[in-house]
Order: structure tokens, then sequence, then C-alpha cells
């Protein structure tokens, strides 16, 4: 091979003349940014380690389900109670992955580099929390569809056994959806009032685990209201609330005990999980509204 | 006069009465009229005389209390996106994630600015390289020295070809060599790359350096606004002593038209032209004073500031 015996011209400052993009590309750039920002991708390899390793767990129980189902023929749990056995791991995840966000932007001082470029300054929480949403509805629900195939490919009613899988399948993926909007949008809030990563993380697994005791208390007193009621308190047992209500014997076959036992209050609680995400977005809009200032 | 193509001689920057009074009742800005043309702006003033908060107006981050301000003829206060589409902002503070390299965030900052993947990769690369950096582009920025973060700053503010920089304090923590680099860097990008720059600092004799016109504030106020030339082509002035006689002496150059200031033992005149020389001289001989001196001083900027200061405090 010759060697390269071109010189380096320095041809000066080239001024651009080509496109610039509208508001919805840049809004697109900045949501993919943050999806690879919460599976570490593009970012060094111990930033890698935990959202692999959560989402690995999650697939492997996936896996598991699917293969007892095959073989001994025992549905296990369905699709949506998969979601809902997987909410611990998915609190872990989203404290690390929500301060990953936007906590880090806050600490280094980033921030006005982009409310000094054309991006209205609402675009940024929305982008990172459509990020965040996005990234655990792929964690809950990457894995039912595993599920899915596994049952699929696994039956013996034909087309018409993969025609009602799809047609359990399909909640689970609106009751993960669920789960995605309100720990994302709690999570991104809270780690957006701190810098620290770390006070962002065990806030957030605060908000999440603190609550259970008070759902616990609840629960137990003298009132069946009060009983009934008792799960708005934690997010977690909210989310729960509405798939009970809304899923019914998809999420708890009532042989299994039926759900959580809110009586009536079902419309009740997902009203409270829609005031819920509604306030903690409001909240987080008004809170960048104030960052962008500074 | 520098051609700047885009732009030709309009007004840059423009602002009209611009007041801008936080909520705990501290005004950063008070009644701020001023106009200046493209070319190397310096703003000069201490800490905390509202130039940070000009700069966020400028920027329409935050709405003056009252008062017109207008940007390469746009409005910020309504018309923010298209100002920030046309301006780079380079910020005071530290403001890099340490864990991304130079390349990827000048790169995604680029995006941010609405220049499509590929060629926010390669005008990422060309600011990096303007601004000095090489092979380091690749390193994550938190090992970088205050001097190469410095150039990272200002490569994200040059990324989307802006025709306005607004730089904050860009000599901050540098020493006396990363100074003169990032003046003469500054410097560059005002002259061959036909962008307008306006330099904030605090230390007015490092941006009259690089700079076609300077602005000085002072609590919010504005001190002086003008043109160097215009500066120091006024700044020359006579200084004559003479052991005796200094009140007949200043009597008869007002007589003759000149203006003199008493400063002490001596007495000031403005040079007019080399006739001025000759005016005091024969003055002097006339009324047969005896004269110690009589020379030229000229005026660096700075001092011009100092000698209006304690008229405004």
């Amino acid at each position: 091979m010759p060697e390269p015996t071109g010189v380096i011209h320095d041809i000066g400052y080239q001024r651009y003349t080509g496109p610039r993009l509208g508001r919805r590309h840049v809004f697109g750039a900045l949501y993919l940014h943050g999806l690879r920002t919460v599976f570490g991708l593009g970012r060094s390899a111990k930033a890698k380690i935990f959202p692999w390793l959560v989402l690995g767990i999650v697939t492997l129980v996936a896996a598991g389900v699917t293969a007892v189902r095959s073989q001994i023929g025992e549905v296990v749990m369905s699709y949506a109670q998969f979601a809902d056995a997987m909410s611990w791991l998915v609190i872990f995840f989203v404290a690390v992955a929500a301060p990953e966000l936007v906590s880090r932007d806050l600490q280094s001082g980033v921030l006005p580099l982009y409310f000094s470029r054309p991006l209205p300054r609402a675009d940024y929480p929305l982008a990172k929390l459509l990020a965040l949403g996005t990234a655990l509805w792929l964690l809950l629900g990457g894995p039912q569809l595993v599920m899915f195939l596994g049952a699929a490919f696994t039956t013996k009613q034909g087309m018409r056994g993969v025609w009602n899988e799809l047609l359990d399948l399909l909640p689970g993926l609106l009751y993960a959806g669920l789960w995605a909007v309100v720990f994302a949008s709690i999570g991104l809030l809270v780690a957006s009032l701190t810098g620290k990563r770390a006070f962002a993380a065990g806030g957030i697994v605060a908000v999440f685990l603190m609550t259970a005791p008070v759902v616990g208390t609840l629960s137990i007193m003298p009132s069946q209201t009060v009983n009934e009621l008792a799960f708005l308190a934690s997010p977690s047992t909210l989310v729960s609330g509405v798939g009970t209500w809304a899923l019914g014997d998809l999420l708890e076959p009532a042989d299994q005990g039926g759900g959580l036992p809110i009586g009536d209050f079902g419309p009740v609680y997902a009203l409270a999980a829609v005031a819920l995400v509604t306030t903690c977005v409001a909240l987080l809009l008004l809170r960048y509204r104030k960052v962008a200032a500074r | 006069m520098r051609v700047f193509p885009r732009l030709g001689r309009v007004t840059l920057i423009a602002t009209e009465s611009l007041t801008k009074t936080y909520g705990g009742g501290v005004t950063a800005l008070a009644d701020l009229t001023v106009a200046v043309e493209p070319g190397i702006i310096g703003l000069v003033g201490a800490n905390g005389a509202g130039k940070s908060t000009l700069i966020k107006i400028l920027l329409g981050l935050l709405e003056p209390t009252t008062g017109q301000v207008r940007v390469l003829d746009l409005d910020p206060t309504t018309q923010s996106d298209q100002v920030r589409a046309r301006v780079g902002y380079m910020p005071e503070h530290d403001a890099l994630p340490p864990d991304l390299t130079a390349a990827e965030l000048v790169t995604h900052l680029g995006r941010m600015s609405g220049l499509p993947r590929t060629v926010a990769r390669e005008r990422a690369s060309e600011a990096l390289r303007h601004v000095g950096l090489y092979e380091e582009r690749y390193r994550p920025v938190g090992g970088y020295s205050t001097g190469m973060k410095q150039r990272v700053k200002l490569a994200q503010a040059l990324v989307h070809d802006p025709d306005l920089l607004l730089l904050d304090e860009p000599t901050n923590g540098l020493d006396p060599a990363g100074r003169d680099a990032m003046l003469a860097l500054v410097h560059r990008i005002g002259t061959e790359f036909g962008i307008s720059v306006l330099v904030c600092s605090h230390l007015l004799g490092e941006v009259e350096r690089i700079c076609d016109t300077l602005v000085a504030i002072d609590g919010g106020r504005l001190l002086r606004a003008d043109r160097i030339s215009a500066m120091t082509s006024a700044t020359d002035i006579l200084a004559v002593e003479v052991s005796e006689g200094i009140e007949e002496l200043a009597a008869r150059l007002v007589a003759l038209r000149l203006p003199v200031r008493r400063d002490g033992r001596l007495l000031l005149v403005e040079l007019a032209d080399d006739t001025t020389y000759d005016t005091i001289l024969g003055a002097v001989a006339e009324l047969d004073l005896p004269l110690h001196r009589l020379d030229q001083r000229r005026h660096r900027v700075a001092e011009l500031f100092a000698t209006r200061e304690p008229s405004h405090a």
C-alpha cells in the first residue's frame, strides 16, 4: 500500500447553508438519545451492566414461565400478572434510569446548552419522559412477547389458539403501558429535583417502597371503605387496582383470589391514576420552566 | 470595515429602556438603551453588573420586565426559537457532562440545533478542529484541562453555524497563555469566520484587545457604548504642566476655545489636531510662564471608564 502523500489543507471555516430540521426531528433525536441512555448504549460498559442485567432477568423469567407452560401445561402467570410480578424490578430499574436521564444533566450544568437552542423548553422533559416510558414498556412488554411466541408455537388449537393468546397479550401490553406511564412520570419528577444521582435513586425507591406500609396499615383498618381504598396510597398498588378493575379475570383469575379487594371503587382507582400522572407531568414541566430560566 | 455577507451593516443587537427586575426586587438591568453593529463586541462590567442577565434576555430565556430588545432584527421575547437557531451560546459555568467524549457531545448538541445526523457529526469534527481539539475529541470530557473544556464549550456554540456568538466570560479560569489563545481564537472567529461575537468579561484590558465595539455596563446601567476607534481617538489629550500661573493659562486656553480640565498640577487639553500644540505653546509664551512639561497622553480605554465611573457612583 502506498504511503499517503496528501497534504492536509486547512480549508478554513465553512458556513452551513443546508437544511435545518424542525421541532419534530429535534424532539425525535432527543427521545432516541434518551432511550439509548437508559440502556447504556453509546456509553461506557459500566453503564450497560444494570439495565441489561434487569432485561436479562425479566426475559429469563418469561422464558421459564413459557417453558413450564409448554412442558407441564400449567399457566404460571398471565401476561398482565407478569407485569405485576416484575414490579419490584421495575422500581429499581426506574431508580437507576431516571437519574441517568435527568439528574446527570442537572449535575453537569449542560441544560443551558439545551435551552439556548431552538428546542422549546417543554420538549426536553417530555422527550425524556417518553424515553423512560418506552424503556419501561419494552422491559415489561418484551418478555410478554416472548411468552406469546412460546405459547403460539406450542398451542394445540391451531390458529384459534394463537388468536386467543393474542387477545390475552394485548390487554397485557396495555397494562404494561400503564405501569410504564405511572412509574416513568413519578420517577422522572423525583429525579429532576436533584442533581445527585444517588439521592435521586434513593428518593425514587423511597416513594415506591415507603408508601407500601401505608397501604398495609390502611388495609387493616376497621372500615371496609378505607380497606378498599387503601391501595390508592402506593403507586404500585394503585396500578394493580386499576388492573383489577379494568382487566378483572385477565389479571388475576377468580380462583387465585381475584385481584385486589377494591370493591366497587375501580373507577376511583382509574381516576386516581390519571390524576397522579397528570400532576407529575405538570410538576415536571413546571420544574423545567424554572430550570430553563436559570 | 469587514464585510458580513449575511448581515450587511444592520443593527446586530438593540435594546431600548431595557429593565429587568428579579422577584426579590433586585434590579439587574436598569433602563439600558444600546445598539451595536455586527463585529466583535466586548460587554464589560464588574461581576453582577448585569452581563449574564442581558445575555439570557438576548437568548429569550428571561423576559425583560420592561423595554424592548432586538437580536438579528428579531424579538427574542416572541421569536425566541428563530433567535436561538441563529445564535450560539457559551455559558460561563461548567456545562459539560464528564462521561461523554467531546465529539459525541458536540454532535448531539448539533442535532439539538436541527442539524441532520451526518451533518452534525461532520460539523462537530470541524468545530472541534477549529478550536484546536484533534485526537483528544474522542476522550471523555471529564479528563480535559480547563482550557480544553472552554474550547469544547466554544465548539458547541459554533457547531450549528450561528450568525452571532454570545460568549460569557470565555477566559474564565484560564492561565495567561490560555487566555491569549482563547482571545486569539475569538478574534479569528469574529474576523475570518464572519460571525459576530459578543464577548462578556469583567476584564476590560482583555476584551479591548480584540473588540471593535465596547459596551460597558455597571449596576445594570449603560456606562458607555462606542466603537473602540472612536474611544481611543477621543482620548488623545495633552498634559501641560507649568510651575505657576495655572489658572491664568487655563483661562487663556478656554478663551482660545480649547476645552481644558484641571487634574492636580496638570492641565489636560484635548488634542484636536497638530495646531493644538502651537496654540498651547503660544499661550504659555505670551503669559511668560515656566513650562515644565507638554506631552501627549494616549489614554487606554480603561482610564476612560475610570474617569467616568465616579460620576456614576
